[in-house]
């Protein structure tokens, strides 16, 4: 498994997952630096993330969407509060409208990546916390469809393996 | 986005009721402390610096997102937690561990990918297992 641990705080709204990589840090450090392989494990197989904005650096923005089966497009913005490469980031995740500009009332989750060597081998640690806002539920709603639609694409992506392999 | 799922199972006026009850440290902490005993409304008021009425409606707000549970008993208002509505609360955090357990399955995917996609190409199939690294490599075509 690529998850080794995960905690939930369920007071603080917050989730711990802490996965292991058989890559070096600054190689998984690129998959958050490079918008180009951000958008490949961001969303889901049937919901891709596509970054028209990555400004990696401290205070820098990021503005992206999803496209979905039918063509939906949903936005979202990021806003990198600090990088320390390769080895810690943190910012913050929220809603866009239409014009990439930040949903004020709609809450964000607030990131903390950390990826530290073990061996050869990368550990990451993802602390997510949850503004508790009233339209809070509209993140987890839109992460519960990436989830379903996921679970699916990911046996896909397991059988195209197996046969492949 | 298709909401509808999650509203299938949690009503929309129920999350929001739910979140708005977590956004408040004392309310936080009540539920805490009711999760491993009962307290009546009067020994929570003075656990904390404000007035008996403070409290209650705190507990009040609790009650509505369904997170505890009052219940008279003589002259005493007992609060219990309510387990399925911190029940609910688990799930959807749940939900949202799924999403970073798929992410984290991607991303492995994409590192066992470019693992094989170098000049050095190791054998396809075997790339879970390859600890090449190719990290240092210049592999930032997306960064121009």
């Amino acid at each position: 498994m690529t998850v080794v641990s995960s905690v939930k705080n369920l007071e603080a709204l917050s989730l711990t997952v802490v996965a292991e990589f058989d890559a070096g840090v600054e190689r998984v450090w690129q998959i958050w630096e490079d918008p180009r392989q951000l958008e490949r494990w961001w969303g889901p197989p049937t919901w891709p993330a596509t970054f028209e904005k990555h400004e990696f650096v401290p205070g820098g923005e990021a503005s992206y969407f999803m496209t979905g089966p039918e063509g939906e497009k949903a936005r979202g913005w990021w806003r990198f509060v600090a990088i320390d490469a390769p080895h810690r980031l943190e910012f913050d995740d929220g809603f866009a409208d239409d014009n990439g500009e930040p949903v004020a009332d709609m809450g964000t989750i607030h990131g903390l990546v950390t990826l530290e060597p073990i061996g050869d081998r990368t550990r990451m640690t993802v602390l997510s916390t949850f503004e508790a806002e009233e339209q809070m539920e509209k993140i987890i709603a839109m992460g519960m469809e990436e989830g379903m639609n996921g679970a699916l694409g990911q046996v896909d992506a397991i059988l195209a393996e197996s046969v492949s392999a | 986005m298709v909401v509808d799922q999650l509203r299938a199972q949690h009503s929309e006026q129920e999350i929001d009721r739910l979140f708005q009850a977590f956004a408040d440290t004392t309310r936080r902490d009540i539920v805490r402390r009711v999760t491993v005993g009962e307290y009546s409304v009067s020994g929570l008021a003075a656990l904390y610096a404000m007035s008996f009425a403070a409290v209650q409606k705190h507990v009040a707000v609790l009650e509505r997102a369904s997170l505890v549970a009052k219940e008279k008993r003589g002259r005493e208002q007992i609060v219990r937690a309510n387990h399925d509505g911190l029940q609910r609360a688990r799930r959807l955090l749940d939900e949202y561990e799924v999403i970073w357990r798929q992410r984290a399955d991607r991303i492995a995917d994409l590192l066992a990918e470019t693992a094989t996609a170098k000049p050095g190409r190791i054998q396809a199939g075997n790339t879970k297992t390859s600890k090449t690294e190719t990290g240092k490599s210049k592999d930032r075509k997306g960064l121009s």
